[in-house]
């Protein structure tokens, strides 16, 4: 197997060439305003140091902020009618109802909502309304909003009401795409339907990148299809990945996570990413990123999307360095670091700089640092040192003692010796975590859904069943399907043992020979 | 009668769900009807309890079933209106205020959102000072008012009444089995209260109490100061333990849920260990296998960087938590008290002893 990884960060596109397991080659490029000239600039100068494009690419796999940012911007945003089955309750909460209002007034394109719906136990609410679901489809039309999200109540265990609404709007609205917020998983209707609704704002700026991003891969010679990372470290194809953008929305951090597992080896271990303004820190536990287990806020809209618990803190190699008060950070100079450092000739003090006088980093001329004082190296040092280790140390969840695993540019900046920590592991590449984290490319399907009157082994089973369908769907390999997260919350008041479960499923990316005799995948 | 700001309404929110002792749903969706209603121009007041004449009306409000059905069908306003609209029909009276049946939770915020709709104004006082899962675990049950008529709505039009019962178990049963056929949810309006009866068992100024914690919380939050100090000032508690969640066991019986949250120390409790046991609320906790603190008094378990508290449906591993006790409401500590709420009431053969006894 040979794929590329590529991660597109606010600095840098970093590209990486990963053939059976192991790392070919890494390279840094700047990222490129328009983003996918940067792609293809990284994924250019992979092919000319090792001349890739003669030999068969299974798969690229793209990291990408751009989706989140669009969000957080307000920019390239489309008008989205919001359709809610679920009358006669939920009334008073209608969709957009919790939206920061500049973003609702750009977003919102009219409000529909129904009767249908169902109940936790699976029996309908009311039945679905089929003609008034058509008036407002003829509505829709009429007003010519093309980006549609449809949402109802537990539809996650029921998804016929949303399915109907998506033929209906298919006969009546033909050009209208539909996000259903089934798609999106998760009990929880307010925030299951703020993703939809989002997703659906994003509809036309994911369909025009994903197709720069195919784009770019032809204009490189590559003939592998592409794939894109979601938020939990795993990859989708991206015909999905246009269709349901809001899972690609986490950041380059999650596939840095994922890398530090790779090129560690190690599945259970405490993550630190130094880049050049931020550090983040995250556990790992199954060799995937815990998630964060509250309400995540995107652009100020509540939604439940899976996100890395992670805590970044203002620290990097480009932090500048202050003698009175003393203070590392949060300021860096950023890209910058190669023109403003007094290592590379400048007169800013980063935290670069410090490395370099303490003899832990060998970067730039050492010579031209050789005037700063040794008490300030030893001081600013120690309180670098302190803020790694605190934010490690609130980070890490096991009492045990657990490896960290050093990885981006400053990682440096790490000391050997850190509290609660068994061992500091330094890796090949760790520079270029991120891009090796989106290269490795497992694909995952996920399930949240109650049962009643199984017992816990048999509801867990049931799921994990249909976590593995939805993997193999996606296009996961059906032979290596493994189970990385299980949660199951049994329900207050609810009786006959009602269990909620909810269960990730991992497998590695089928081959593509075997993806040629298989019909379930999009690609 | 004092106007209730939309401030006031956030703050309450805040508060409410530490009063909540991990149970009581969160008191979000309530708080986004209550920002719409008064959106609209919607505003309510509250009343205190000792200005109610002894022959007023008091409706006593709550939504009952699983906060995760909540979740989905979400709080309509009109719903829990309808409900007090209903019970008037019965009662062939007119409601003078209508008052929380818990104080803890998304429960707080049901009877605004009635008192916008009719516009009745919210009795400061409720009949837990907190969250507790069962109707028979109330002031006015412990009091042996009459536990009829309780009326139970369903925005499909579905509406119900338990006309009588001949006691409040009876009434948490069967209420209950309504409750889960119209969807594990409902909009209840339980049996109505004379004044004379809210000014002798009502728990009292409760409301203000929640608004005051909320208030206190966001404030340390803003101004990047302790949040459990300020709680553990406002609310008269005591800081019993601080550490980090290394377990969290859940399991469901009799249609609760159960179960166990283990924290190790940190800091000053460094090489101690609290686990919690919880029915839907925190229940019991024990230190070190020593029991430590118990119901009726008030286990909080809070974020101990932002002073959010944590249900016992939402806390996971490795949250930085601090354990405080705030005192029970003293209707609860008398014997009588003690037999609906007390730890054998939740199975746990321990005497009742209060943190607060030794303070």
């Amino acid at each position: 197997m040979r794929r590329i990884g590529v991660d597109v960060g606010g600095t840098n596109t970093d590209a990486v060439l990963l053939e059976d397991g192991a790392v070919i080659h890494a390279v840094k490029t700047p990222t490129s305003p328009d983003v996918t000239t940067g792609i293809v600039t990284a994924i250019d100068e992979l092919s000319r140091c090792l001349g890739i494009t003669s030999g068969v690419i299974d798969a690229v796999v793209i990291g990408t902020t751009h989706f989140v940012n669009a969000v957080v911007q307000r920019r390239e945003l489309a008008r989205v009618a919001a359709v809610r089955i679920g009358l006669p309750a939920a009334a008073s909460l209608p969709p957009f109802c919790d939206w920061p209002l500049d973003l609702a007034e750009r977003v919102r394109g009219g409000v529909f909502m129904l009767e249908g719906g169902h109940d936790y136990d699976g029996r309908p609410i009311v039945p679905f309304d089929e003609a008034g679901m058509r008036r407002i489809a003829q509505q829709i039309c009429e007003s010519g909003i093309h980006a549609v999200a449809v949402a109802a109540i537990f539809s996650p265990l029921d998804p016929s009401g949303e399915e109907r609404a998506r033929a209906i709007l298919a006969e009546e609205c033909p050009d209208a795409t539909v996000t259903a917020s089934h798609q999106l998983a998760r009990i929880g209707l307010l925030e299951r339907e703020n993703a939809a609704l989002l997703n659906a704002a994003l509809i036309d700026v994911a369909k025009a990148t994903v197709a720069g991003f195919t784009a770019a891969i032809e204009a490189s010679g590559i003939a592998a299809p592409l794939y894109l990372t979601q938020n939990d470290g795993t990859v989708m194809p991206a015909a999905m990945a246009a269709a349901l953008p809001v899972l690609s929305f986490a950041s380059g951090a999650t596939n840095s996570m994922r890398g530090a597992a790779f090129l560690s080896g190690l599945a259970d271990a405490m993550v630190i990413d130094v880049g050049g303004t931020s550090t983040d820190v995250g556990q790992l536990r199954n060799g995937f990123p815990r998630e964060a287990n509250s309400v995540v806020e995107i652009g100020g809209v509540r939604t439940l999307f899976r996100m890395p618990d992670l805590l970044s803190i203002g620290l990097g190699g480009g932090s500048l360095v202050q003698a009175d008060p003393l203070a590392v950070g949060p300021e860096s100079i950023g890209y910058r670091l190669i023109d403003e450092s007094r290592v590379f000739g400048g007169d800013t003090v980063t935290a670069t700089d410090i490395a370099v006088a303490a003899g832990l980093a060998r970067i730039g001329d050492g010579r031209a640092i050789a005037d700063l004082s040794r008490d300030l190296v030893r001081r600013a040092l120690a309180k670098t040192h302190g803020m790694i280790e605190d934010a490690v140390d609130r980070m890490k969840t096991d009492a045990r003692d657990l490896p960290l695993i050093a990885v981006g540019g400053g990682a440096f900046l790490v000391p050997d010796r850190v509290a609660g920590i068994s061992q500091v592991i330094r890796v090949p590449h760790g520079g270029c975590a991120n891009a090796v984290g989106a290269a490795i490319a497992q694909i995952s399907g996920e399930t949240d859904q109650i049962y009643r009157d199984l017992s816990r082994e048999e509801a867990i089973s049931a799921g994990e069943a249909q976590a593995g369908e939805r993997a193999v769907a996606a296009g996961a390999d059906r032979a290596n399907l493994s189970t990385v997260d299980v949660e199951d919350m049994p329900l207050a008041y609810l009786p006959g043992n009602a269990l909620r479960v909810r269960v990730r499923v991992v497998g590695e990316m089928a081959s593509r020979r075997n993806q040629l005799g298989s019909s379930s995948v999009s690609q | 009668m004092t106007p209730l700001t939309l401030d006031d309404i956030e703050a309450l929110a805040v508060g409410s769900w530490i009063l909540g002792t991990g149970g009581g749903g969160s008191p979000y969706l309530g708080l986004l009807n209550m920002r719409r209603l008064y959106a609209e121009g919607h505003r309510v007041f509250l009343l205190s309890p000792v200005a109610l004449a002894d022959e007023d009306c008091v409706a006593v409000v709550s939504n009952m079933g699983a906060p995760l059905v909540g979740q989905e069908r979400l709080a309509d306003s009109r719903n829990i209106a309808r409900a007090v609209e209903i019970q008037e029909g019965l009662l062939g009276a007119k409601f003078r205020a209508v008052m929380p049946l818990e104080i803890g939770g998304g429960n707080s915020i049901q009877p605004l959102m009635a008192g916008a709709h009719l516009r009745l104004p919210i009795v400061d006082a409720d009949t837990m000072g907190r969250a507790y899962p069962e109707a028979q675990m109330t002031s006015v049950a412990v009091g042996e008012l009459r536990p009829y008529p309780c009326v139970l709505y369903d925005p499909r039009g579905i509406e119900a009444v338990v006309t009588k019962v001949p006691s409040w178990r009876w009434m948490e049963r069967v209420s209950r089995k309504i409750c889960v056929e119209f969807g594990s949810i409902a909009s209840t309006c339980k049996a109505p209260r004379t004044g004379r009866e809210v000014k002798d068992w009502g728990i009292h100024f409760t409301v203000s109490k929640a608004i005051g914690l909320g208030r206190r919380v966001r404030e340390a939050q803003r101004r990047h100061d302790d949040p459990i100090a300020a709680i553990l000032d406002e609310g008269l508690g005591k800081l019993l333990f601080h550490g980090k969640v290394v377990d969290v066991a859940r399991r469901t019986t009799e249609g609760y849920l159960r179960g166990r949250v283990t924290i190790e120390g940190l800091d000053n409790d460094r090489g101690s260990r609290v686990e919690i046991a919880f029915q839907n609320e925190w229940v019991v906790a024990w230190r070190d296998n020593a029991p430590l603190v118990m119901s009726p008094d008030l286990i909080c378990v809070l974020d101990s960087v932002s002073g959010e508290a944590f249900g016992t449906e939402t806390i996971g591993y490795g949250r930085r938590v601090s354990v405080i006790a705030l005192p029970a409401p003293p209707v609860f500590l008398t014997p009588k008290g003690l037999e609906h709420v007390g730890p054998r009431a939740f199975g746990y053969d321990l005497d009742f002893h209060s943190v607060f006894e030794s303070a």
